[in-house]
């Protein structure tokens, strides 16, 4: 044996009183966990194959399986833990990068969970959100500096482009590609009932998607993948990616063997080929060149459709903030330093990049400084996980949140974080035709917009709460915030107050 | 130590009242301090106050700055950094009466002033602006020194007390003007400063408001972009500020301004059939969705000519408009309005987000 | 007819100058003066003047006479009696009123008859002579709310929002109501004369009490508004 042996992360728990050996866990796996042992006449597992992502648990008829993590520990040791052990042997095994997926697991601080919602009290009235009239609806896009009034005195009404949003939430970017023409199908749907957009991300648009294309953000990537005039005309707006939170500073590297057939397609680009996202853009290597790219998709659009800049949240931010709401940029997105991926390399995904609550908290307030935010809507994204940081984003300064991992949870993801591997057994993160059928485009779609329902009543509640009625009150209301637990540097950043103050 | 008005932010209920003629008469300031008598009971003593329109006659070109000073030495230099910018035409103590009621004054002054045009060509700043910025810069960096008014031809008078013995006080029955507001205030906590208390005012423009906002911070965060700085935490000085932007500023006019502080619904502007007014108000909305005021407000707008009574868009605070010969009266219960005007007629009570406009008619000398 | 000079009288003096009483009484020059009547399970009263908020609150039976305009939350939470008003009424009238009736010659203001609740055999009324203003029977549970419209007729009925969360009673507006929204949850629908049968006698008193005729008042088309369930919000949430 040339490689360290490690031991399964996880034990496959099979009740041999329950199981019947119908096999179905078997069908279920695509990683090839399960097998039938016929001289036997019973079902075995290999451990080393599973990931952990419950297809087999859900689908067991008799409820006979059950997956924990395998108890065989290394000796305890608080500085080399067995997961960063693990690494080590994985690396000296093979001397590859670690690659993983999904966003950043360790247990670094989740600051929405240090932050609390106020509620009113005697002084104003709560609003019973169910009852009265709760608006939820916003608009993202640059709002004009002055007001102009025509020669009969009258406004003129004409703004720059805006996108429309029933709630202040959209689905984040995802390519057909890292995720299933199903999973597309079912976000595209789910946007267009719920009146809010899901993003083609980086990988172009299925030809089957266009007629989605109101409620579609097409997105222009370093990779430029199935970027032409239809597709920049089809959507509702354009994003240009120059970073995401999961990995910051790095592109994305689609093996040719996943380039096929429709996804060579919608990529505009040969089947077999590799599909390369260089890191930056080879158009812009500094702020002015940002410009040229924001301004050359206007006139190629005619200026009619807003443009995103999409950046993760660097140490830097609130600065190139600034800067990109200077190009000519609509709308920024901020993607914190959790959010999820495909695939990105473990190092950076897990140690690149700042919290999202702290980099929004420092763009606004900046953008406002400068007396310039209301040039730009901000989008925050990189783990929105509940109405409650919806609202709590909004109320430090975001006009929307950009939200992926819940709609993957919702689609079915088990957050395995295993999606480099394309054998997604939810067909989600997976191209293999049989995995991808597994998922019902309608029934995900249902989900989704059930998911975003919930939310919005949510949201809705938690505003009657603080005596709100519309969502554009909420925006930037720090007031409605208080920290526990926070040092003072991070109440600072936050610009909120202390609980009890 | 309890942390003074400014430091921390105090919600208040509170109590209005106003009246004006439209013929342009003048009227003593006592008809308001009567108004207040019935609705005591909407104020507990922490703060009252009035502004008169049309009281210095003799002035009407020069900015009748009101002043509170903690000390004769902060008086000064006040004075001595007025003097850079401004000619001084007239200063002089306002005249208070002392009451037992009334403790803790500070020194009260006013100053009719006008900018100094070579000042203004250097900072190729207009008069308004520079009175603005003036303001802003005592308040935020004189310490012991609060511009409390600072439009012309009008003044307001306010004070730690029920808004009754802060008109007694104030002596207001030697003032006449065509345009009266008064308020009585509810405040949830009590620093007791007298800067606090309403109307809050900026140049010509003065309010009177009931309610506490629940979209203060989203508000005041957005409007201290443009130069304004909220010192006092009051929903009251923010929603003032929030006026000479939309209408200074920006030049809208009363209604467009109502229509970014008490927007109409989505639904309702959905099912707007007058086609140009429907887009006029998606305009106001998306253009300025920081300045919608959300929560429970009725506010009294004094300007120059003329009163703007508005409710919240839920209309969660009551107020009653009626009408007596040339002269309307706005306030917070019609008893008020009965207790100066038995007969007043056509009372009635405005919709939330509508605003009621009156204004000196055409051609009346103010 | 006793009477009490309200002149100079704060509404504690008055309350309980009024309780200290037995006989009907007439209060004149009242102005601003709060919770007159709160409470009283019985007498007469007659006011003059603009009684001040909060008029007849908890109202236990008595009968409250308004020669003129009342303020806001008339008749809040009141449990019996009757309150008639000659003038118009300011905002949220019969606030989770349980029983008695309320009768207003002129308009409403904002959120009349909001949470109005019927229990065992007591059903509150309103009847609203004017137009009301927006959020009519907001949250109603039960009783009757009655808005005829006859003094503006240009005016519509009602403002915007009437009815939201209505999850019981019935409510009547005489009017075809072509030109109102009402809420997913509650059906409007035009009032038969069965409908109107259960108002014949509320319609009646409000004739005599204001001088209509009642004929001229049931000659025009009425809507009856009612919720389509008891629950309508059970299905928002899911167990956690």
């Amino acid at each position: 044996m040339n490689g360290i042996y490690m031991t399964p992360e996880f034990d496959v728990i099979r009740s041999d009183a329950r199981c019947t050996a119908c096999r179905v866990c078997q069908r279920q796996c695509a990683n090839g966990v399960h097998s039938f042992l016929a001289e036997k006449g019973v079902m075995v597992s290999d451990e080393t194959k599973c990931v952990n992502c419950q297809r087999c648990v859900s689908f067991c008829p008799a409820r006979a399986l059950k997956i924990v993590r395998n108890d065989n520990r290394l000796r305890e040791n608080a500085n080399w833990d067995q997961d960063t052990i693990r690494e080590i042997y994985k690396q000296a095994n093979s001397g590859g990068v670690l690659l993983s997926s999904m966003g950043n697991p360790k247990p670094l601080p989740v600051y929405w969970d240090k932050i609390l919602i106020n509620a009113s009290q005697v002084t104003n009235p709560p609003i019973d959100p169910l009852r009265e009239p709760m608006e939820t609806r916003v608009f993202l896009g640059k709002k004009p500096e002055k007001v102009t009034r025509g020669a009969d005195g009258n406004l003129i009404t004409t703004l720059p482009p805006q996108i429309e949003l029933t709630m202040p939430v959209l689905f984040s970017a995802m390519s057909y590609g890292s995720i299933s023409y199903n999973a597309h199908a079912a976000l595209a749907k789910a946007a267009t009932e719920l009146g809010i957009l899901y993003n083609t991300g980086e990988g172009g648009l299925h030809e089957d998607f266009y007629p989605y294309g109101a409620h579609t953000v097409v997105q222009v990537a370093s990779g430029r993948f199935g970027v032409h005039e239809k597709y920049l005309e089809t959507g509702a707006a354009i994003e240009i990616k120059m970073g995401q939170g999961a990995k910051p500073g790095i592109g994305g590297h689609m093996a040719g063997a996943e380039i096929v057939g429709d996804v060579s397609r919608t990529r505009m680009i040969p089947e077999g080929t590799d599909a390369i996202s260089p890191a930056p853009h080879h158009d812009i290597y500094s702020i002015e060149d940002l410009r040229q790219l924001v301004y050359s998709l206007k006139e190629a659009t005619r200026y009619r459709k807003p443009v995103i800049v999409k950046v993760a949240a660097v140490h830097n931010i609130a600065a190139i903030a600034s800067g990109v709401a200077r190009s000519g940029a609509d709308i920024i997105a901020i993607d914190g330093f959790r959010g999820g991926t495909g695939a990105a390399p473990t190092r950076i995904r897990d140690n690149v990049g700042i919290p999202i609550e702290l980099a929004l908290a420092a763009v606004d307030q900046r953008l406002r400084d400068e007396g310039i935010r209301g040039r730009v809507s901000l989008i925050a994204g990189g783990s929105i996980r509940s109405a409650a940081d919806v609202v709590k984003a909004l109320a430090l300064g975001a006009d929307a949140c950009y939200v992926a991992t819940a709609a993957l949870l919702a689609l079915g993801c088990h957050l395995c974080r295993t999606c480099q591997s394309g054998k997604c057994n939810w067909g989600i993160a997976t191209q293999e035709p049989e995995l991808v059928k597994r998922l019902d485009p309608d029934r995900g779609s249902e989900r989704l917009v059930n998911l975003m329902n919930a939310w919005r009543h949510e949201i809705m509640e938690l505003m009657g709460g603080m005596g709100i009625n519309s969502v554009e009150a909420l925006r930037g209301n720090r007031l409605m915030l208080r920290g526990v637990g926070l040092t003072q540097k991070e109440l600072e950043i936050l610009g909120i107050s202390h609980a009890g103050e | 130590m309890r942390p003074k008005e400014g430091q921390v932010r105090i919600p208040s209920g509170c109590a209005i009242a106003a009246v004006i003629s439209r013929d342009g008469n003048r009227m003593s300031g006592e008809g308001m301090i009567h108004a207040m008598e019935p609705m005591h009971d909407r104020s507990n003593g922490l703060g009252g106050g009035f502004a008169g329109y049309g009281i210095y006659p003799e002035y009407k070109d020069f900015y009748a700055l009101h002043l509170f000073f903690d000390s004769r030495d902060t008086r000064k230099a006040c004075e001595a950094f007025l003097k850079t910018g401004f000619e001084i035409c007239h200063s002089e103590r306002i005249p208070t009466r002392k009451l037992p009621a009334i403790t803790d004054e500070p020194i009260i002054w006013r100053y009719f002033v006008a900018p100094l045009q070579s000042v203004l060509r250097d900072l190729q700043l207009d008069e308004k602006e520079f009175v603005v910025r003036t303001v802003m810069r005592i308040n935020t960096e004189m310490k012991g020194a609060y511009v409390f008014s600072s439009g012309k031809n009008m003044g307001t008078f306010k004070a730690v007390g029920f808004p009754e013995d802060v008109g007694v006080y104030y002596q207001l029955e030697e003032y006449a003007g065509y345009a009266w507001t008064a308020h009585g205030r509810y405040p949830t906590n009590t620093p007791g400063w007298w800067g606090g208390a309403h109307p809050f005012a900026l140049l010509d423009y003065s309010v009177v408001h009931n309610g506490e906002i629940s979209s203060y911070d989203a508000n005041r965060r957005y409007i201290e972009m443009f130069g304004y700085q909220c010192t006092l935490q009051t929903d009251t000085e923010v929603i003032t500020y929030i006026m000479d932007y939309l209408l200074r500023r920006q030049g809208l006019t009363l209604n467009e301004a109502a229509g970014v502080i008490a927007a109409p619904f989505w639904e309702t502007i959905d099912r707007k059939t007058d086609l140009v007014d429907k887009e006029k108000h998606i305009y106001l909305r998306t253009l300025f969705p920081s300045l919608l005021i959300t929560g429970p407000f009725s506010i009294v707008l004094g300007f120059e000519g003329g009163l703007m009574a508005l409710n919240d868009r839920l209309k969660l605070r009551s107020m009653v408009v009626g009408e007596k010969d040339d002269r309307v009266y706005i306030a917070s219960e019609e008893a008020a309005i009965r207790r100066i005007e038995p007969d007043v007629e056509n009372v009635w009570s405005p919709a939330g987000g509508e605003p009621v406009v009156i204004r000196v008619k055409e051609g009346v000398q103010l | 007819m006793k009477q009490i000079d309200a002149k100079e009288l704060d509404f504690r003096t008055l309350n309980e100058r009024l309780r200290q009483e037995t006989d009907d009484i007439e209060i004149l020059n009242c102005c601003g003066q709060r919770f007159i009547g709160a409470g009283l399970s019985d007498r007469k009263l007659l006011l003059r003047g603009t009684p001040g908020n909060a008029l007849g609150a908890y109202l236990n039976g008595a009968e409250i006479t308004v020669g003129g305009n009342a303020q806001d939350a008339v008749g809040d939470t009141m449990n019996a009696g009757k309150i008639i008003i000659h003038g118009d009424v300011g905002d949220a009238a019969g606030y989770a009123m349980r029983g008695g009736t309320i009768f207003v010659k002129g308009s409403a203001g904002y959120r009349a008859g909001i949470h109005m609740k019927a229990y065992q055999d007591k059903i509150p009324q309103m009847v609203i002579g004017g137009a009301a203003g927006s959020f009519l029977g907001e949250y109603q549970a039960g009783g009757v709310i009655v808005v005829l419209g006859l003094e503006e007729p240009d005016r519509r009925i009602v403002g915007n929002f009437p009815c939201t969360g209505m999850h019981g009673g019935k409510l009547f507006l005489r009017s075809r109501c072509e030109d109102v929204r009402f809420p997913e949850q509650a059906t409007a629908r035009p009032a038969t004369k069965q409908d109107l049968k259960e108002i014949h006698n509320i319609l009646l008193d409000y004739c005599a009490f204001f001088a209509y005729d009642i004929n001229k008042i049931l000659d025009a088309p009425f809507t009856v508004v009612t919720p389509d369930t008891a629950n309508p919000y059970r299905r928002m949430y899911v167990e956690n």
